[in-house]
C-alpha cells in the first residue's frame, strides 16, 4: 500500500510515521513537501505531528492554507483515507475536515506521557483491526483539549464518530484519566463518511516493542486491512 | 563616528588596564569603539577561557575513537563504529536564565543544538542539568517553572527528545540558577563539517533571521558577577529564541552540507558575528572581510558595534565554495529562509569589518581568537574546609519510617515527572529508556542521520542500529565539602549510571559552574574539582571531548556551590543488554554489588548526605571516599554480568543512600498516566550487627549497585560476582505491596503506594 506522509516545514513526527509504515510494516511511505500540489499514487494520507509552521498563531491555522492541503481535500472528497496525528488532527479541525477544535490543555502545560486509550468502535478504516483491549500510547501536546459544541457532540455520538477515549488502566472514562481536559475524554474522531480521522495520541511512537509498547501499530494495520478489503471487494 | 576610548569605557567592557595595553599592542594603535567591543567579547571568559585554560589542559582528551577533539571545533566527535559518529556538548545559559528564565533557558537549548548541527550532525537528543534555590521561595518557583517551560518550548517545537536530566534544589543557587543544556547529534564520518574559512576568494554567507539589538554582548554579561542591578539592566542582553526558525535553519544547513558546496560553517552563538568571523578565519589561517551593510537588520540605524555584538538567535555563517552560490540560494529559498552574501575569505589573516565600504574594524584574526591573555589565578584552601573535616555526626536519632518519606519527597530526590512530562521525550522514535531510570537509552537508526547527496550510492543503504546511553550528574554538596573528591564522584556517578543501563563510556563533556575566580578560595574549588574530574575521566576511559566554563555564578549572599556538571555518553552493544532500574517480577532475588558500608569508617557515608540535609538541615561533613579503581572494577563486573544474561534490573545508590535507592527500585516504573507499576521488597539487613541505622539506611557510601535476578540465576550470579572479585550480598526478594527492611534495630515497613505518592507528587504539590 502507498502512504503519503505530509511534510510541513515544522513537522517533526514525519520521519517517525515513515519509519513505522515502511521499516516496521513494510509498506511504501513517501514524504510529501507542503509546497507540492499532487498526492501522486497515494492510497492514504498521514498528516503527522509537529508544529507545522511554528504554530505561534494557532496550531494548524496556517498549514491548512498550504498548497498540498488542496490536494488532500480533493482526495478526501473522493473518499480517500486521511489520518491526522496530533498536529495533523489540529490541522484537519482547522481546515474544517473534522468537526470541533483542539484548545490549550487544561493544565496549561505541555504533556508527554503514556495514556490508556479505549477504542469505542471498530467500525472505521482506522479501528477495524484493533484487538479487544485498551491501547497504551504516548501523548505529546500542549493543545490537545478537544472541544465541540453540544449539537456537534450529539451528532458525533449518534453517528458513532468517536473512535477513541482516554481511560484509566481499568478502562473507565474518569477525570483523572483525561490528560488534557477534552470534552467527554475524546482522544480521536472521524468524519461522518468515516474516511477522515484524527487523534491526539501518537500511534507511531508505540509500534515497536523496543520503545516500550506496540499497541499503536494496530491503527496502521487497520488502515492496511481496510484497504485490502476494499481491493478484494472491487475485484469481486 | 569616532569616539576615543577612555579608561571608563575599558572598565565598562570588563577589560583590565593590562588587557587594554595588550589590545593596543595587538593592533599597534588605539582601538576604536567597535574594536573595543569586539575584543571585550572575544576575551571574555565565556569565549576565551582565560581563567581556566591552564586547568583544562589536565583533562584526558585522547582516545582512538575521538575524531574531533576538545577545543578544535564547536563540539567534539566520537566514532561509534560502522562509519557512524556522535557529536555532543554541554553548555551553560545561567545568567540569561536568572534574568529571563523562559527565554534564557530556551535560547540555551537553541545554542547547543546549533553547536551540534554546525558539525554536520543531526541533533537527536537533548539533556539538561538544572539547579535552583529552594522551592519554598515564590521567586525560585517562578524561575524553575520559567526555565522548564522555556526548555520545553524550544525542544518540543524543534522536535528533539529531551530524554534525561537532573534537577537539584539548594539555597546556594537562589538568584543564580544553573541551566546547563546538552545536545547530541549523529553523522557519518565523511559528513564532519568544519568551522574554518577555507579557500581564498570564497564567498561568506549569512543565513537565518535578521540581526537585532537583542542579546547585545551576552558573552560579556555572562562573564561578570550577577548582582541585583545587573539583572535588571541586562535584560536587553537576553536573546529571544524561535525554535521553528532553528528547525528550518538546521534542515537547510544539513541539506546544503550534503551538496558539498560548503567550505566552512559556524553558528553565531556567543559574541555572534564577531566570534564566527574571527574564529573561522583563525582556524583556517586566512582572513575574512565582511560589509555590515549586507547583513540583514531588524532594527533601523544599528551601529557597527551593535551588529557585531548582537546575539540574535538562529543565525549561521557559511563559507561557500566559489561558483556554487546558486545552491545556497536554491536550498534556503526552499526553506523560505533569509540569506545574504556578506563577505569574502582573504589571505590577509585579518578580520576586516566594513560598513558601506568604510572600514570600522581591522584586527588580526588569530590574535583576537586565540591569544586572549591567560591568567594563572591564586588559589587558597577555603577557610570553611577545616570545619568540614572536623565535623562528625554523632547523634543517631533516626526515625527510619518517617525519614525515608522525608527523603523521597525532598525535591532533589523526588521524581522529576513534573519537569519531564512537559518535555517531549519521545519524538524521533528512538527513546528506548526515557527519563526516570539511571541513564537514558537512545536508538540510532537510518533516519537519525543527516541527508546524503542526491547521487550518493549509500543514500538508501541500511544503517546498522546502535544504542547509546546518556547521563548527566553532579552532587555539588560533595564538591563544596571536598572539591577534589566531589569532582571524582561526579564522574563516577555518571559512569555508574551508564554501567547500570548496560553501557560502556565513550566520552564526557563537562560544564564547570563556579563563582568568581578572582577569589582564591573559589579558584581552589575550581582547580581541585577539575583535578578530580580529570583523574576520574581517565579511570573510566571517558575522555573529555569539550565543554563549557561558567564563572561569576554568585548572588549577593555569596557564590554557588561549586558545580562541575558531568554529562557522559556510552555505547550499548546489543538491545538485550539494555537494563533499567526498577524491579520487574515478584520473586526475583535482590542482590547488592559493592559494600553496603565503608569498611574503614561506617559513618563516612553520612558526610554531605541528603539525609543530613533533608532531615537535619545540615550540609557538612567529609563526603564519602571513592576508590576509582574499585569503582571501575564494579562497573566492569556489572557489565559482564549483564552480558552473561539474567540481570533484570540495576540501580545505583546515590542521593539518599541505600533505602532511597531500594524504594526507587520498587516505585519508579510508571506504565502510564496515573498508573505506576509498584512492586514491594523484603530485605534482611540483620547480618549488619554493628551498623548504626542512619548510616545503614541513608549513608551514601560510593560504589554500590542494587540488582535483581531470577531466583534460578541468583546463585550463579553471586558466584560469578565473587569470581570477578566484586563484593556481593544477597539481600532479599521482590514482592508484596510494601517495602520491608529488617535490621537488628527493628523491622520497618512502608506501603509502596504511599512511598510512590510522596515521591511522585512532591514537586507538583510544591508548585501548585
Amino acid at each position: 500500500m502507498n502512504f503519503a506522509v505530509l511534510q510541513f516545514p515544522g513537522s517533526n513526527c514525519d520521519q517517525d510515521c515513515v519509519h513505522v509504515l515502511a521499516d516496521v510494516l513494510g509498506h511504501s511511505a513517501r514524504l510529501l513537501w507542503h509546497k507540492e500540489t499532487s498526492l501522486g499514487n497515494a492510497d492514504a494520507v498521514i498528516i503527522p505531528g509537529g508544529f507545522s509552521y511554528g504554530d505561534y498563531l494557532r496550531t494548524g491555522a496556517i498549514a491548512r492554507f498550504s498548497p498540498i492541503m488542496h490536494a488532500v481535500q480533493t482526495f478526501a472528497a473522493n473518499g480517500g483515507l486521511v489520518l491526522g496525528v496530533c498536529n495533523g488532527f489540529q490541522i484537519l479541525c482547522e481546515a474544517g475536515m473534522l468537526p470541533g477544535a483542539l484548545i490549550r490543555n487544561r493544565s496549561l502545560q505541555f504533556r508527554c506521557e503514556n495514556i490508556f486509550l479505549k477504542t469505542e468502535t471498530r467500525n472505521s478504516p482506522y479501528t477495524n483491526a484493533i484487538p479487544e483491549k485498551l491501547m497504551r500510547i504516548p501523548i505529546a501536546h500542549g493543545e490537545g483539549c478537544y472541544f465541540a459544541q453540544p449539537d456537534t457532540l450529539s451528532r458525533l455520538k449518534a453517528n458513532d464518530q468517536i473512535l477513541w477515549r482516554y481511560v484509566s488502566a481499568q478502562g473507565e472514562t474518569t477525570e483523572l484519566a483525561n490528560p488534557n481536559g477534552s470534552v467527554d475524554n475524546i482522544a480521536g474522531i472521524c468524519n461522518e463518511r468515516r474516511n477522515i480521522a484524527g487523534l491526539m495520541p501518537h500511534p507511531e511512537r508505540a509500534s515497536e516493542a523496543i520503545l516500550g509498547c506496540a499497541d499503536g501499530k494496530s491503527i496502521f494495520e487497520s488502515i492496511i486491512a481496510w484497504q485490502q478489503q476494499q481491493a478484494v471487494a472491487k475485484a469481486a | 563616528m569616532t569616539r576615543s576610548i577612555t579608561p571608563e569605557m575599558v572598565k565598562q567592557h570588563g577589560l583590565t588596564p593590562d588587557e587594554y595595553e595588550r589590545i593596543k599592542s595587538v593592533l599597534g594603535r588605539e582601538p576604536n569603539y567597535t574594536e573595543l567591543g569586539i575584543f571585550s567579547v572575544m576575551w571574555s571568559e565565556h569565549c576565551s577561557y582565560k581563567n581556566t585554560r591552564p586547568l583544562l589542559k589536565g583533562f584526558p582528551t585522547k582516545s582512538p575513537r575521538i575524531l574531533v577533539g576538545a577545543g578544535e571545533e564547536n563540539a567534539g566527535i566520537i566514532d561509534i563504529g560502522d562509519g557512524l559518529a556522535i557529536a555532543f556538548k554541554i553548555e551553560s545559559h545561567n545568567h540569561p536564565s536568572a534574568v529571563e528564565p523562559f527565554q534564557g533557558a530556551a535560547t540555551g537549548v537553541g545554542g547547543i543544538i546549533r553547536d551540534i548541527f554546525t558539525m554536520g550532525a543531526r541533533p537527536i537528543c537533548a539533556l539538561n542539568s538544572l539547579r535552583f534555590g529552594e522551592l519554598s521561595s515564590p521567586e525560585v518557583r517562578r524561575l524553575f517553572s520559567g526555565v522548564v517551560s522555556g526548555i520545553a518550548h524550544y525542544g518540543n517545537c524543534f522536535g528533539i527528545p529531551t530524554i534525561a536530566g537532573e534537577v537539584y534544589f539548594d539555597k546556594s543557587y537562589e538568584g543564580n540558577p544553573l541551566v546547563n543544556a546538552f545536545c547530541l547529534g549523529v553523522l557519518r564520518h565523511e559528513q564532519i563539517a568544519r568551522g574554518a574559512a577555507k579557500g581564498i576568494g570564497n564567498p561568506v554567507f549569512y543565513v537565518g533571521p535578521a540581526t537585532g539589538r537583542d542579546g547585545l554582548a551576552g558573552a560579556a554579561f555572562a562573564s561578570q558577577d550577577l548582582t541585583e542591578e545587573s539583572a535588571e539592566q541586562q535584560r536587553g542582553a537576553v536573546q529571544v529564541g524561535d525554535p521553528f526558525m532553528e528547525k528550518l535553519v538546521m534542515e537547510a544547513c544539513l541539506e546544503l552540507l550534503a551538496t558539498g558546496a560548503v567550505a566552512g560553517i559556524q553558528d553565531m552563538g556567543a559574541a555572534g558575528l564577531t566570534c564566527s568571523t574571527c574564529e573561522t578565519a583563525a582556524r583556517a589561517g586566512t582572513g575574512i572581510e565582511i560589509d555590515l551593510a549586507d547583513v540583514p537588520q531588524r532594527a533601523p540605524n544599528m551601529t557597527p558595534y551593535e551588529i557585531m555584538l548582537s546575539e540574535s538567535q538562529e543565525r549561521m555563517l557559511i563559507i561557500v565554495k566559489a561558483g556554487r552560490e546558486a545552491e545556497v540560494q536554491r536550498i534556503f529559498d526552499k526553506w523560505d529562509l533569509p540569506w545574504s552574501k556578506v563577505g569574502v575569505v582573504t589571505d590577509t589573516g585579518r578580520m576586516v569589518v566594513k560598513n558601506h565600504g568604510q572600514v570600522v574594524a581591522d584586527i588580526p584574526a588569530k590574535k583576537l581568537a586565540d591569544e586572549a591573555p591567560i591568567y594563572q589565578r591564586d588559589s587558597r584552601e577555603p577557610a570553611y574546609l577545616a570545619g568540614v573535616r572536623a565535623f562528625r555526626w554523632e547523634s543517631d536519632t533516626t526515625d527510619a519510617v518517617s525519614n525515608l518519606k522525608t527523603l523521597l519527597s525532598w525535591p532533589t530526590i523526588a521524581s522529576k515527572n513534573w519537569v519531564y512530562r512537559q518535555y517531549d521525550h519521545m519524538v524521533r522514535d528512538g527513546s528506548v529508556v526515557g527519563p526516570g531510570s539511571d541513564a537514558a537509552v537512545l536508538r540510532i537508526k537510518g533516519d537519525s542521520l543527516p541527508p546524503m547527496p542526491a547521487d550518493s550510492a549509500s543514500r538508501n543503504g541500511k544503517v546498522a542500529e546502535k544504542f547509546i546511553a546518556l547521563s548527566v550528574d553532579c552532587n555539588a554538596s560533595y564538591v563544596y565539602l571536598d572539591p577534589y573528591v566531589g569532582g571524582k564522584i561526579a564522574v563516577a556517578e555518571a559512569a555508574r549510571n551508564l554501567a547500570c543501563s548496560g553501557a560502556t563510556p565513550l566520552g564526557t563533556t563537562d560544564n564547570l559552574n563556579f563563582g568568581n575566580p578572582h577569589n582564591p578560595e573559589i579558584f581552589y574549588q575550581l582547580k581541585e574539582s577539575v583535578r578530580g574530574l580529570a583523574e576520574a575521566c581517565r579511570a573510566f576511559n571517558a575522555p573529555v571531548t569539550g565543554g563549557n566554563v561558567s564563572l561569576y555564578n554568585q548572588n549577593p549572599n555569596g557564590p554557588i556551590d561549586p558545580t562541575p556538571t558531568v554529562a557522559m555518553v556510552g555505547a550499548i552493544e546489543k538491545a538485550e543488554h539494555i537494563t533499567t532500574q526498577w524491579f520487574k517480577d515478584e520473586g526475583d532475588v535482590i542482590i547488592l554489588l559493592g559494600d553496603l558500608l565503608d569498611k574503614e569508617d561506617p559513618l563516612l557515608g553520612l558526610g554531605g548526605s541528603a539525609y543530613l540535609q533533608a532531615v537535619h538541615g545540615i550540609k557538612n561533613g567529609t563526603p564519602p571516599r571513592i576508590d576509582l579503581e574499585r569503582e571501575h572494577e564494579l562497573h566492569q563486573g556489572l557489565r559482564s554480568l549483564i552480558y552473561a544474561g539474567g540481570i533484570k534490573s540495576a540501580h545505583d545508590c546515590s542521593d539518599g543512600g541505600f533505602a532511597v535507592a531500594l524504594a526507587e527500585c520498587c516505585i519508579s516504573h510508571q506504565l502510564a498516566r496515573e498508573t505506576p507499576r509498584l512492586l514491594g521488597a523484603d530485605i534482611d539487613l540483620s547480618a549488619f550487627l554493628e551498623a548504626r541505622l542512619d548510616a545503614l539506611l541513608f549513608g551514601e557510601a560510593q560504589s554500590r549497585i542494587i540488582i535483581s535476578v531470577r531466583p534460578l540465576d541468583a546463585v550463579k550470579v553471586i558466584e560469578r560476582a565473587k569470581i570477578i572479585g566484586i563484593p556481593v550480598t544477597r539481600l532479599g526478594t521482590v514482592g508484596g505491596t510494601a517495602l520491608r527492611i529488617k535490621t537488628i534495630k527493628g523491622e520497618f515497613s512502608w506501603p509502596t503506594s504511599e512511598l510512590h505518592d510522596f515521591w511522585w507528587n512532591a514537586i507538583a504539590k510544591l508548585m501548585s
